[in-house]
């Protein structure tokens, strides 16, 4: 792929360290970082919450100075530039709307606060009203709006005054289930008709996998792995990204040529794998395919759970090292197996990933 | 109320006790209330319905004049204090703990911790000195003193709504392209006012009531209503105290009622 | 921490007291700054004709405890001052006392009224809290004087034959400071108790506790520092009140309030007025520091 706009850099964060605290008492929020994020992506902050995912997005916003390293726009060093001169925008975790303005001066608060001419204003407001379909509500206090409406107009807010680059904090987390879902159709699609970087703080994986070009997975202040939502699902690089996103088996083992040799001697073929030291793989249960006990990995059925569409069929390999499938439920709901039934253990191919630990 | 069985937050007598307690601290006021509304020359013997104890205390030039004392030194106290107040709220909160906050808080709040009477003789003395010195005999060293008592009743409720306040609201601010003063003005200042409203009023009625430093400070013919009354005090016991003391009562219960639906927690 | 992060927070410990500075300068001069004048004078010798003499002299202090007897030539027990202050320390303990035993049981219930009733309740406590002292003591000994509706219905009763003599006594000044300081006992025990959770009365009861053990065993001790709170704020001011022994114990029930008072304006002594107000304060101090310790040992050991 040749250079184009789409790969241009937005924002770039280089080696950012942010401590909080003083003497003994000091932690490393963020643990030199460096991420660039491409222009009209949508770029997901993803991990449990104090891995230092919100302060990055504080950082990025100027609420926050870090302690080292610096914050590039548009390769223009905006590290100790104040928020209200940077042109990023914010939609807050508690939505923030300013209880003593409508709706309307909610939504055209930024554009006054720019100085833009009172008609350039209104049309603006008028447009964004419409953007987030709430134009009936427009002289409305925040207070008298459902949750969901409320963070149409914390949406809108924050894009009326067209910023390079949207934060959105944990945005939907305050809002039920089928709500939140549906928001998760109507930011997507407000990112796509924008047109406009959106960086999307969250712990929620679903939500990361389901609206991200992009995703960096965080942990302790660092960023574990960066890339699509196929490639961390499928690649993780190492044992937290794997169980972070989705649920996985873990199995660990003597690094033969292409190949792992676990406790109980037996092998199982991972390709590429150089030999030498411990290894560790990882597996996803609806990769793991079960046969007669005389093929593949010998296993005994310890429980079966039934969920619906999947049972899960948890197993005890010949050391008591346990895996977990996840099978479809037949149409009968009986999964044909028994407790206590011995079985053969088969992985599909390239299910087996290797992960560092 | 028929009770039947164990009820478990019941302490035998407690409720009598209570209901007893709230009459013997609303008989007195109720009393003194009626009896400045009684023809009669008697604060003990009702003589028919009369509003001639207001006429009279109306019609007394030193009344009058300590009315409007109080009026003077009330309003510009409070709003001084309350100004003062404001300012020291916005120094002491919602920023990281800095060397001397605690002296601070100290210092706003010394007027609620030294008795009365201890500011009194030492604003007296301190006073009598500039008077002295300076040859001004005039308002401003009343106005100081309640100024100065007045803060901490001030700062109180206006610290309380700041620390209540959502911080992400400026911060949403500043995001929005607002300047420090532009968030101050925009949002802080709006967002504060009810606060602010409540400090004032209280101050008000603070300032209202004191009897202690006043009559310590003051120069001579600069009696406010409540030193006035306790002149008269000295003195045969007459309606028209009952008449001034209803009024300053009606006062303070109109402000108060004001800073209760203000201070109250929405929703 | 780097040099703008550091800068930023100088900036607002430079900012926080920039704007504490117009309050703290009008306290400085109006409220704190003269309190050391008091200590100055108290060190000062007295003027006959009131006032002090700038030279120092502990005689102010002295004669708080010892008096001097011209005409034997030595010093002894001032024993007018020290009635003074035992009427003054008895009266405010007495005070306190009072006030609890009427206040416990109002504030326990109020905080056991439905929640929806329980804001009246306070309310209807607090108007009396911000009333004008002046007028509640006086609104006191209009029901208790001579010639007031309590002997007005007594008599008219016949409970009575003659009017009973209560005010310009220490009687009258305990029933005023009781009267006028009760809501500060009852704000601070509704506070602990409202957040008392009920259930351990079942607790209680379900081990075989009594009411009067539950009382005294689960209820008491949780409540402590509402108890506490409670008992230094009615006891502080009551220790230097002024206005309610003046009225209702008329110039002959002193308490140190009206005592300093009498050394300055009517011009006897400055320098011993001084003193005890300095002494007053130091008492005051000290009870408030007791309280700030206990609240806080309280609220490290997981109370409150």
């Amino acid at each position: 792929m040749g250079v184009s706009l789409a790969d241009a850099v937005t924002i770039s964060a280089r080696n950012v360290v942010k401590a909080f605290g003083q003497g003994s008492g000091v932690v490393r929020a963020l643990d030199d970082v460096s991420v660039d994020i491409r222009q009209g992506e949508f770029f997901t902050l993803l991990g449990p919450s104090g891995c230092g995912k919100t302060t990055l997005l504080r950082l990025i916003a100027g609420f926050e100075m870090p302690t080292e390293g610096t914050i590039l726009l548009d390769g223009t060093d905006i590290t100790t530039l104040p928020p209200n001169r940077r042109p990023v925008n914010t939609v807050f975790q508690s939505y923030a709307l300013f209880p003593h303005l409508t709706v309307a001066q909610n939504i055209s608060f930024g554009l006054e606060m720019l100085g833009k001419p009172a008609s350039e204003v209104k049309a603006r407001t008028a447009a964004m009203l419409a953007l987030v379909k709430l134009e009936a509500m427009a002289g409305r206090k925040t207070s008298q709006l459902s949750g969901g409406q409320q963070q149409r107009v914390a949406l809108a807010r924050a894009l009326a005054p067209q910023p390079k680059v949207l934060l959105l904090d944990e945005p939907l987390s305050a809002l039920d289930l089928k709500l939140r879902k549906e928001m998760q159709i109507e930011l997507k699609r407000l990112q796509l008709e924008t047109g406009i970087t959106f960086i999307f703080v969250t712990h929620d994986q679903e939500e990361a996998l389901t609206m991200s070009d992009r995703i960096a997975v965080m942990s302790a202040g660092k960023i574990q792995q960066v890339g699509s939502a196929k490639d961390i699902y499928i690649h993780p690089k190492n044992r937290f990204v794997a169980s972070f996103i989705g649920e996985t088996n873990f199995l660990h083992g003597t690094a033969e040529a292409g190949a792992i040799r676990l406790a109980t001697g037996e092998r199982i073929d991972v390709p590429g794998l150089p030999a030498g030291g411990e290894a560790t793989v990882s597996v996803r249960p609806e990769q793991v395919r079960l046969g007669l006990p005389s093929d593949g990995l010998k296993a005994t059925v310890r429980t079966l759970v039934y969920f619906g569409t999947d049972t899960h069929c948890h197993l005890a390999l010949a050391d008591g090292t346990e895996v977990v499938a996840r099978l479809q439920s037949p149409a009968s709901g009986e999964a044909g197996l028994v407790e206590g039934q011995a079985v053969g253990i088969r992985f599909a191919d390239g299910a087996v990933q290797r992960v560092e630990d | 109320m028929a009770e039947r069985g164990f009820q478990i937050s019941r302490l035998p007598g407690f409720a009598t006790m209570a209901v007893a307690a709230f009459v013997l601290l609303y008989l007195p006021i109720v009393t003194l209330v009626i009896f400045s509304f009684n023809a009669s020359n008697s604060v003990a013997v009702w003589g028919g319905f009369s509003l001639h104890w207001y006429g009279d205390a109306w019609a007394n030039q030193a009344v009058k004049d300590a009315t409007v004392r109080s009026l003077v030194i009330g309003v510009s106290a409070s709003v001084l204090s309350t100004t003062l107040a404001t300012l020291a709220a916005l120094g002491t909160t919602r920023r990281r703990a800095y060397r001397g906050q605690t002296l601070i808080y100290v210092m706003i709040n010394q007027p609620l911790m030294v008795p009365e009477v201890v500011t009194a003789v030492a604003l007296m003395i301190f006073f009598g000195i500039i008077k002295v010195a300076t040859g001004y005999q005039g308002l401003g060293y009343l106005i100081a003193a309640h100024t100065a008592f007045c803060i901490p009743f001030a700062y109180l409720p206006i610290r309380a709504r700041l620390e209540s306040m959502d911080l992400s609201l400026e911060t949403a601010a500043a995001d929005l392209y607002a300047t420090p003063w532009q968030t101050f003005r925009r949002v802080t200042l709006p967002l504060l006012a009810p606060g602010i409203m409540a400090g004032a009023m209280l101050s008000f009625v603070i300032s209202l009531d004191d009897v202690v430093i006043t009559e310590f400070v003051k120069s001579g013919g600069q009696d406010t209503l409540p030193t006035y009354m306790l002149g008269q005090l000295r003195r045969a016991f007459t309606p028209e105290v009952n008449a001034i003391s209803t009024m300053l009562l009606g006062v303070t219960v109109v402000l108060l009622t004001a800073f209760f639906l203000l201070t109250r927690k929405r929703d | 921490m780097s040099p703008a992060e550091e800068q930023a927070l100088r900036a607002s410990a430079r900012n926080g007291w920039l704007l504490s500075l117009p309050a703290l300068v009008v306290l400085a001069l109006a409220a704190s700054g003269p309190l050391l004048i008091v200590v100055y004078y108290s060190f000062l010798t007295a003027n006959d004709t009131g006032g002090v003499i700038r030279q120092f002299s502990i005689e102010g202090w002295r004669s708080i405890f010892l008096s001097y007897d011209i005409f034997e030539d030595r010093y002894t027990l001032a024993d007018a001052h020290l009635k003074i202050f035992w009427r003054s320390v008895w009266l405010s303990l007495t005070t306190t006392a009072l006030t609890f035993v009427i206040g416990f049981p109002t504030a326990w219930f109020i905080a056991t009224r439905p929640p929806s009733q329980r804001a009246l309740w306070l309310f209807l406590i607090t108007i009396p809290f911000w009333t004008n002292l002046l007028i509640r003591t006086f609104a006191i000994n209009e029901v208790i004087r001579n010639e007031g509706i309590l002997n007005t219905t007594l008599l008219w009763l016949g409970v009575i034959s003659e009017p009973l003599r209560i005010v310009y006594t220490e009687t009258a000044v305990l029933i005023g400071m009781t009267y006028v300081y009760l809501p500060l006992m009852v704000l601070p025990l509704y506070a602990t108790i409202e957040r008392f959770d009920m259930r351990l009365l079942e607790a209680a009861y379900d081990l075989y506790a009594s009411r009067w053990t539950t009382l005294r065993r689960v209820i008491l001790p949780i409540v402590k520092p509402g108890i506490i709170a409670g008992s230094i704020l009615v006891f502080v001011p009551s220790l230097g009140a002024y206005v309610t022994p003046r009225i209702l114990g008329g110039g002959k029930k002193m308490m140190i309030g009206n005592f300093i008072e009498l050394q300055f304006l009517q011009g006897r002594n400055w320098p011993l007025g001084a003193a005890l107000s300095v002494l007053l304060l130091i008492i005051v101090m000290a009870a408030l520091l007791v309280y700030v310790r206990v609240a806080n040992r309280d609220r490290s050991a997981g109370h409150g």
